[in-house]
């Protein structure tokens, strides 16, 4: 089921006027923001399908940009969230491509500051409901709604295991989980889905584990 | 994790089995889902209720939106109610108007609860509060309506599809109107099975309606669509319980909305390049909005 709560479909309570386009795609850049950890200072966001053709008139644009400035989905800033990311040093560009996607509102939000850079794609799948299918070109499919860790490590024997143990320690319970990987014995990403908000001390416990390359965290 | 229905068939025996409301097992339901108490969760509830209201309060004393296309209409027909003139019965004409506000205050990128997307978000709060001044339901009934609605609308949302991006409007105010139609006819003190009829004999109507909003917008013809999807939901908790019942059933009525949103032309499924998108109004105030027509679909 991908709808698992009442307050998917009474809800959320948003600043008009689409909840997928709107809403939605606050939500995914949102959780951009939530994943890259820190307020980038440029953003280059491609949308695909219906976001490419409709996005000016559904305020797509100034959503996703309240995300990345970590505004919620009923955030009254959304609408003039360009000249709060100017006055922010946020500079961004939109591009609207034409190649086909699985899902009509499919956005590639990729992010950066001086040190790092991220890219992340998320549709949005209808009442403002969202997921999010990549990240750094690893294919995942991760609910928006949940709390969630996404684990980079070394393709290795124990390691999935090392980070449940961790979990479990703090009696945090796993709601849903994947490993992904590009070739084996390479890079890998775990995208673990949790029940409970995950403190700053476990994440940086399950870093100091063997084989970890960074850890990062999306609050519900 | 227990689940209680995933279906309307499951979710109407289980109510019936357990003689409840359709609104408690949606609540067991989110209360098993999230762990928390009936309380944060009724509040939680209780605080949409709220926006809802307040949307439609705000609508009612007229909004514009940018473009300026829509704006207004729910003044005229709340005027028009009290001139005592209204053909239609002032019950439905209410909800009419209420639906209309909300959905002119979200095209005025005005704060609202999708329910359950925000361009469908005026049927529900709008027969909700039109049906109130007939009812004179208590907070808790109130708040019980959303329940119900959003019982029958996970089931749309989890076997078919609630966006017009992917299913066109008759996912989005078809769904809406079926499921405020649902949650009228549990207020008026029907049974859960007639809540499933009202729920089919509404959707069966809205079948095939295509999301073709000009310019894009969430505006025309959205609003309107929201008016008669609150008159249809009306009229169709009346007609179940009056004891008419869908030959169809629900689930089933689900399912044909499901294969027709998935047969629907792009052009015709949120994409502004279809249908009264692209009449020669529509493109002209395309232009007149943005400069440019949208680019051609790729």
């Amino acid at each position: 089921m991908k709808f698992t709560s009442v307050f998917d479909i009474i809800g959320p309570v948003m600043i008009g006027p689409s909840s997928s386009h709107t809403a939605g795609a606050a939500r995914i850049g949102r959780v951009a923001r939530d994943l890259f950890g820190k307020q980038p200072t440029w953003a280059k966001i491609h949308l695909y399908g219906s976001f490419a053709e409709t996005y000016k008139g559904h305020g797509t644009d100034v959503a996703i940009i309240g995300g990345l400035l970590d505004y919620d989905t009923f955030d009254e800033r959304i609408k003039t969230s360009f000249d709060e990311a100017a006055r922010l040093g946020l500079t961004f560009e939109f591009i609207t491509e034409t190649g086909s996607v699985d899902h009509p509102n499919t956005a590639r939000i990729v992010i950066g500051d001086g040190d790092s850079e991220m890219s992340m794609v998320g549709i949005s799948i209808g009442g403002g409901s969202i997921e999010i299918t990549e990240l750094n070109d690893f294919p995942l499919r991760m609910s928006g709604g949940m709390s969630a860790i996404l684990v980079v490590h070394d393709d290795r024997a124990g390691v999935v295991a090392n980070v449940a143990v961790s979990l479990a320690h703090h009696s945090i319970n796993i709601g849903h989980m994947e490993v992904s990987r590009k070739e084996r014995g390479n890079m890998a990403l775990m995208v673990i889905e949790v029940d409970q908000n995950i403190s700053t001390e476990i994440l940086e416990e399950i870093e100091l584990l063997p084989n970890i390359t960074k850890v990062t965290r999306i609050k519900n | 994790m227990e689940i209680l229905f995933r279906n309307v068939r499951e979710l109407v025996e289980r109510a019936e089995a357990e003689n409840k409301l359709i609104s408690e097992i949606m609540i067991e339901q989110e209360m098993i889902i999230t762990e928390r108490n009936r309380e944060e969760i009724m509040n939680q509830m209780f605080r949409n209720l709220e926006v809802m209201e307040a949307a439609v309060e705000r609508g009612l004393n007229g909004v514009q939106s940018v473009t300026g296309l829509t704006g207004g209409d729910a003044v005229l027909m709340q005027n028009y109610i009290a001139s005592g003139k209204g053909l239609s019965g002032d019950f439905i004409l209410d909800a009419v108007a209420k639906a209309v506000a909300t959905n002119e205050v979200n095209a005025a990128m005005g704060t609202i609860c999708a329910t359950p997307t925000a361009g469908s978000a005026g049927v529900v709060p709008g027969t909700l509060f039109a049906v109130k001044n007939k009812l004179h339901p208590t907070k808790e009934e109130m708040v019980r309506f959303l329940f119900t609605a959003g019982a029958f609308g996970q089931v749309v949302a989890n076997n078919a599809m609630i966006s017009g991006a992917a299913g066109g409007c008759q996912a989005e105010v078809g769904s809406a109107a079926a499921m405020a139609a649902a949650a009228i006819t549990e207020m008026a003190g029907g049974s859960p099975q007639q809540s499933a009829h009202a729920f089919s004999i509404s959707l069966k109507n809205m079948l095939g309606l295509v999301c073709d909003p000009v310019a894009g917008l969430v505006e025309v013809p959205c609003v309107k669509r929201n008016a008669m999807g609150a008159a249809n939901a009306m009229v169709s908790a009346d007609m179940a319980l009056a004891g008419i019942e869908s030959r169809i059933p629900t689930d089933e009525v689900i399912d044909a909305m499901y294969r027709i949103g998935k047969t629907m032309p792009v052009a015709l499924r949120e994409t502004a390049q279809g249908g009264l998108a692209a009449t020669p109004t529509g493109r002209w105030l395309e232009k007149k909005i943005f400069g440019s027509a949208a680019p051609a679909n790729g």
